[in-house]
């Protein structure tokens, strides 16, 4: 039995993960924390949220996310990648400023209008 | 003369312009001192935010991004890059800008959005030399996430307020050593899903009980030294450690920016730091509402946004049919354990069906209850598995339940079970 404190909204739910008995989530007030429990112990995900280069904007960054979670391990990976990003304004939020970031299947978007 | 003028365009203001428009009126101009709008939500890029009003975790920008397209559909007026200096009894709005110069703007009603600025080096009194490096979280996260400037290599974060500990993650996911955060009070400010993401996924030690007693260090800082607070809340000697640091980032609170609200002479909570507010969020100056971070300090941006709405929607109908009817006031008192309540007081006249109060409780509270009492009635009570200063509360009192009150005061207290 491991002890996971969920990430998924404000309220930080204190599980309890039954490695034994497939992962089984008690402690959860919400589905999503059940997910969260198994996959934090099989394999954990986070979002990353950070800002690339922008040229002709508002702002000298322009603020993005990873469009979905990618694996916990690759966080500095993603980041890196990031690095040599540049987009020209005007920027939609939404916009794919990285396709497939590191392999992950995941894009990089725009978090805001620029 | 416009109906209603909304001093700041974050997220309290947007919220209650665009339910002000959507309550019948049509002439609404928000004053946003920035070049666009959304307020701090524009550098608080991690994600989280809207989970209660959107059903989605969204990032800062994209929820102010939500509200300003919310916006574009109506005719409410926007003026940015303005600065509001006063605001007067009579409700003229005086404000300057490049544009417009000078200008002195008659409103039928306001609504105080202002938001809250953060507790400083200054306001706690760290020892030290004064070198540059030191920071508040804020300041540094406007620097990192929208000017594009990196304000440090090695760094150690003071408080553990929720920007404290967003800002630790931020700073080693752009390669910064983060060495510790140093929190004084024996429990966390801030939410504890962020303990888990920002401090333990990097493996930053959480030091309770604990703070700055120096900053050393001539030009830029070199070095802070740490040391354990004993239950007389003084440094314990000896328990002394040392930090290469060159960059100490503060996350020691938050104070309603109420400028404006004191110069107006509206009537100001000692607890909250903000005005005092009645059932629909207006101040003691009638016809003018405050919402938001400028009233009490929210954690969640959710929460603002509701909290304006009702701002927005009271200013709407103050307007279209006049003040709330005169009749029974209840006042709102802070029992065992409650560090404040809003709103401060309650017109039944003002209540449809039911008001909501938030506030906050003084220590952390395992299997305890919530208990509302009116006199030695006790007219309510709530359980609660969990609580803690640095997450706000909120219960909703029936209008039938206030009518009972014997007398026209109310308590909330809380107590363990």
């Amino acid at each position: 039995m491991k002890e996971v404190i969920c990430i998924c909204c404000p309220k930080g739910c204190h599980l309890k993960v039954d490695e034994n008995n497939d992962y089984a989530v008690t402690g959860n007030a919400c589905p999503n924390g059940a997910a969260y429990g198994k996959e934090e112990l099989t394999h954990p995900t986070r979002i990353i949220t950070s800002t690339v280069r922008a040229v002709g904007g508002l702002h000298p960054r322009c603020t993005v996310k990873t469009a979905a979670p990618i694996p916990k391990e690759m966080m500095f990976d993603v980041m890196k990648a990031l690095d040599d990003v540049v987009v020209n304004a005007p920027v939609q939020v939404g916009d794919v400023v990285l396709e497939n970031v590191c392999n992950t299947g995941v894009n990089i978007v725009a978090t805001r209008n620029l | 003369m416009v109906d209603l003028v909304v001093v700041g365009g974050g997220p309290a203001g947007l919220a209650a312009a665009l339910k002000a428009w959507e309550g019948g009126l049509r002439d609404i101009l928000i004053l946003e001192r920035d070049k666009e709008l959304g307020g701090i939500l524009n550098q608080c890029i991690h994600n989280g935010f809207g989970l209660h009003r959107f059903g989605e975790q969204l990032t800062g920008p994209e929820y102010a991004g939500r509200y300003v397209e919310m916006l574009k559909d109506t005719g409410v007026k926007v003026q940015l890059d303005t600065m509001v200096l006063e605001v007067t009894l009579d409700k003229k709005v005086h404000c300057v800008s490049k544009a417009e110069g000078y200008q002195i703007i008659e409103a039928k009603s306001i609504v105080l959005g202002m938001g809250c600025r953060e507790r400083t080096r200054g306001a706690i009194g760290t020892p030290g030399t004064r070198p540059a490096g030191v920071y508040t979280a804020g300041a540094a996260q406007r620097y990192v996430n929208m000017e594009g400037y990196m304000v440090g290599k090695r760094v150690l974060i003071l408080g553990s307020g929720d920007i404290g500990l967003i800002m630790a993650r931020r700073m080693t996911l752009e390669g910064a050593k983060v060495l510790a955060c140093v929190e004084v009070m024996p429990y966390s400010g801030g939410l504890t899903r962020n303990i888990v993401q920002c401090l333990n996924d990097f493996d930053i030690p959480l030091y309770l009980s604990h703070t700055i007693v120096d900053i050393q260090g001539k030009d830029r800082v070199e070095k802070a030294i740490v040391a354990e607070i004993g239950p007389d809340r003084k440094p314990i000697p000896g328990t002394e450690m040392e930090f290469d640091v060159d960059t100490i980032l503060l996350s020691v609170g938050l104070i309603p920016e109420n400028e404006l609200t004191k110069q107006a002479g509206i009537q100001m909570d000692p607890h909250t730091k903000g005005a005092y507010v009645y059932e629909n969020m207006e101040t003691s100056l009638p016809g003018v509402f405050a919402c938001g971070n400028v009233v009490h300090v929210h954690d969640l941006v959710d929460f603002v946004s509701g909290e304006s709405e009702l701002a927005g929607a009271a200013a709407a109908k103050y307007i279209m049919d006049g003040p709330v009817p005169e009749g029974r006031v209840l006042t709102l008192e802070t029992g065992a354990d409650v560090g404040y309540t809003v709103p401060q007081y309650i017109r039944l006249e003002g209540v449809e069906k039911s008001v909501n109060v938030s506030f906050r409780v003084r220590r952390i509270l395992h299997e305890s209850k919530i208990v509302v009492k009116s006199g030695d009635t006790v007219l309510a009570q709530y359980k609660r598995e969990h609580m803690a200063p640095g997450e706000m509360e909120r219960i909703a009192l029936p209008r039938v339940l206030l009518e009972k009150a014997p007398i026209d005061t109310l308590s909330v207290s809380v107590e363990e079970v």
